[in-house]
C-alpha cells in the first residue's frame, strides 16, 4: 500500500483546499464565539482556545499543502507552461492540477489570516 | 471596529468645517492617537504601492516597450502580484490586529476610576455619573471626562440602535437595545469635542449629538461635585412656572418637584455647553426657541411645543433654566 495515492483524476480534488479553508474558519469563529458566550460550558481559559485555534491551523495548513503538492505533481512539477487550453486529456489534467495549486495557495494565505487575530487577541470582548 | 476611515470621509469632514470641532485626524485621546496613526500608516503605504505601480506602468507603456520573455514576466508576476501583496497584506493585518488590544483595553477598564452610563434615546444622551466613591450625578448631552484618567463607558439605548463617538478621542460603539456595551477612552489633552450619533437613528439623527468635555483632573472633581448638589437657581418666577406648565412631568430638577424622566436632566442644564443634544448654543434665546417649538427644531422629538404659552413665561423659564449652573 502506498501512502500517497497514485494521481486521482476527479474534479473533487479542486475543491479540497477551499473546502479545507471553510472548516477552519468555522471551527476558529464558531469555537471562539462560543466559548465567549459560554465561557463554563467549555471550562477552560482563553489560552485554551488559542491553543485549539493552534492546533487547527496546523492540521489545515498540512491538509492544505499536501492537497497543493498533489496538485504540483498533476501539473507535472511546472514542466509545462500554462495557459493549457488545448483539447487534449493532457492539457486538461495539466490545467486542473494547476488550478488546483493555485487555490491552495490562497486557501493556505487565508488560513493564516484567519488564525492571525488568535496571535493578538488575549480575551474575550465583554 | 470596522468603521476605519476613509480618505473621503476625511475630506468631507475637513470639508464640513468638522476640523474645528476637532476631527480623528487631531486625536485628543490615547485611543485616537493610534486610529490616526493606524491611518496615516495606511495612507501612505497605499500611497507608496500606488505610485509604484503607476511608475511602472509608465515605464512599460512609455519608456521600455520591448516585450518580456514569457519566464521572466511569470516571475514578475510571481513575486509582484503574489508574494509581494501576500506579505504586505499579511505585515498590515498584524499591525491592525496588534493595535486591536490598545484600541479596546477592557481589561483594565474594570479597575476604571470612573464610570458613565450613557442611554441612546431618540433623539438625546441620558447620561449617568458613577465615581468610585461618592454618588451618582445624572446629567444628559454632555459628556465630561477628566484629563490622563481611564474613564469606563457603559453604553445602552432605550429605543433603537444608535452609535456613540468621539472622533478626537477614540473609535464609535454602537448602543443596542437589550445590550450593554463597553468603551473605555482616556482623554490626553483638554478641549470641547462634538461626539455625533453615528448611526442612523431616526428623523433628526443628524441633530443627535454631544459635547466632550476633556478637564483637567482637578476641574474635573470639583464640578462633579458640584453637580452632585442642587443648584441654586436664579429668578425663582421661572422655576413655578416651569412647574406649573407640567415641564417637570417629563424633566428631572433637582431640588425641586421636577421628578419626571422622559425628557433630559434639566438640574444643571445652564452649565452645559449645548442645548437641544448638541445643536443649539446653550443661550437664553435658544433656549426659548427650542421651549417654544422642539418640532421645528429637532422634527421628530419627544418634546411637544410650548408656543401656546405667553412669551414672557417662556422667557422666564429659559432665564432660570440658563441659571441652572
Ligand atoms: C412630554 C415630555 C416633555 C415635556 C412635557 C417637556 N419636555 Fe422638554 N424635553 C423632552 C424631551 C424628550 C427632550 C429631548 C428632546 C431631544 O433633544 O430630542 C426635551 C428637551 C428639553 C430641553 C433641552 C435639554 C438639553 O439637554 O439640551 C429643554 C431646555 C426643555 N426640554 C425644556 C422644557 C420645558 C421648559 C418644558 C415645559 C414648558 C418642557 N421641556 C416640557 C420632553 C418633554
Ligand atoms: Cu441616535
Amino acid at each position: 500500500m502506498r501512502l500517497i495515492p497514485k494521481e486521482i483524476e476527479t474534479l473533487w480534488t479542486l475543491f479540497t483546499a477551499p473546502v479545507v479553508w471553510v472548516v477552519h474558519f468555522l471551527a476558529c469563529y464558531v469555537g471562539a464565539a462560543i466559548y465567549c458566550a459560554k465561557p463554563e460550558l467549555i471550562g477552560l481559559s482563553f489560552s485554551a482556545v488559542r491553543a485549539g485555534i493552534a492546533a487547527v491551523t496546523v492540521i489545515a495548513l498540512s491538509l492544505i499543502a499536501l492537497s497543493a503538492w498533489l496538485a504540483w505533481r498533476q501539473w507535472g512539477f511546472g514542466t509545462d507552461d500554462p495557459p493549457h487550453d488545448d483539447p487534449t486529456r493532457r492539457d486538461r489534467t495539466l490545467f486542473q492540477g494547476f488550478a488546483t495549486l493555485l487555490l491552495s495557495g490562497l486557501s493556505f494565505i487565508a488560513v493564516i489570516f484567519t488564525a492571525m487575530p488568535a496571535l493578538f487577541l488575549t480575551g474575550c470582548i465583554r | 471596529m470596522g468603521q476605519y476611515f476613509s480618505l473621503s470621509a476625511a475630506s468631507l469632514l475637513l470639508a464640513s468645517g468638522f476640523a474645528g470641532a476637532r476631527s480623528v485626524l487631531e486625536p485628543a485621546g490615547a485611543e485616537a492617537q493610534q486610529i490616526a496613526i493606524l491611518f496615516w500608516v495606511m495612507l501612505s503605504g497605499g500611497a507608496v504601492i500606488w505610485l509604484g505601480v503607476v511608475a511602472l506602468l509608465l515605464h512599460s507603456a512609455l519608456f521600455n516597450r520591448r516585450r518580456l520573455a514569457e519566464q521572466s514576466a511569470s516571475r514578475i508576476i510571481l513575486w509582484g502580484g503574489v508574494v509581494f501583496p501576500a506579505v504586505t497584506l499579511c505585515a498590515l493585518l498584524a499591525y491592525a490586529l496588534w493595535l486591536m488590544p490598545a484600541l479596546r483595553p477592557f481589561a483594565q477598564a474594570s479597575s476604571a476610576a470612573l464610570r458613565i452610563e450613557v442611554t441612546g434615546r431618540q433623539f438625546w444622551w441620558e447620561v449617568v455619573y458613577r465615581p468610585s466613591r461618592g454618588p451618582p450625578v445624572a446629567s444628559a448631552n454632555e459628556i465630561r471626562l477628566p484629563v490622563g484618567e481611564r474613564v469606563e463607558l457603559t453604553l445602552k439605548s432605550a429605543d433603537v440602535i444608535h452609535s456613540f463617538w468621539i472622533p478626537p478621542l477614540g473609535g464609535k460603539m454602537d448602543m443596542i437595545p437589550g445590550r450593554t456595551n463597553r468603551l473605555s477612552l482616556m482623554a490626553t489633552k483638554s478641549g470641547i469635542f462634538r461626539g455625533p450619533c453615528a448611526e442612523y437613528c431616526g428623523t433628526s439623527h443628524a441633530l443627535m449629538a454631544f459635547s466632550a468635555v476633556a478637564m483637567e483632573p482637578e476641574a474635573f472633581r470639583s464640578w462633579l461635585a458640584a453637580q452632585a448638589i442642587p443648584a441654586e437657581g436664579a429668578g425663582a418666577s421661572g422655576g413655578a412656572l416651569f412647574l406649573r406648565h407640567g415641564c417637570g412631568s417629563c424633566h428631572f430638577v433637582a431640588g425641586t418637584d421636577a421628578r419626571g424622566l422622559i425628557g433630559p436632566d434639566l438640574s444643571h442644564v445652564g452649565s452645559r455647553t449645548t442645548v437641544g443634544a448638541g445643536i443649539l448654543p446653550n443661550t437664553e434665546d435658544a433656549v426659548a426657541r427650542f421651549i417654544a417649538r422642539p418640532d421645528l427644531i429637532k422634527p421628530g422629538s419627544r418634546m411637544p411645543a410650548f408656543d401656546m404659552l405667553p412669551p414672557g413665561d417662556i422667557r422666564a423659564i429659559a432665564a432660570w433654566l440658563r441659571g441652572l449652573q
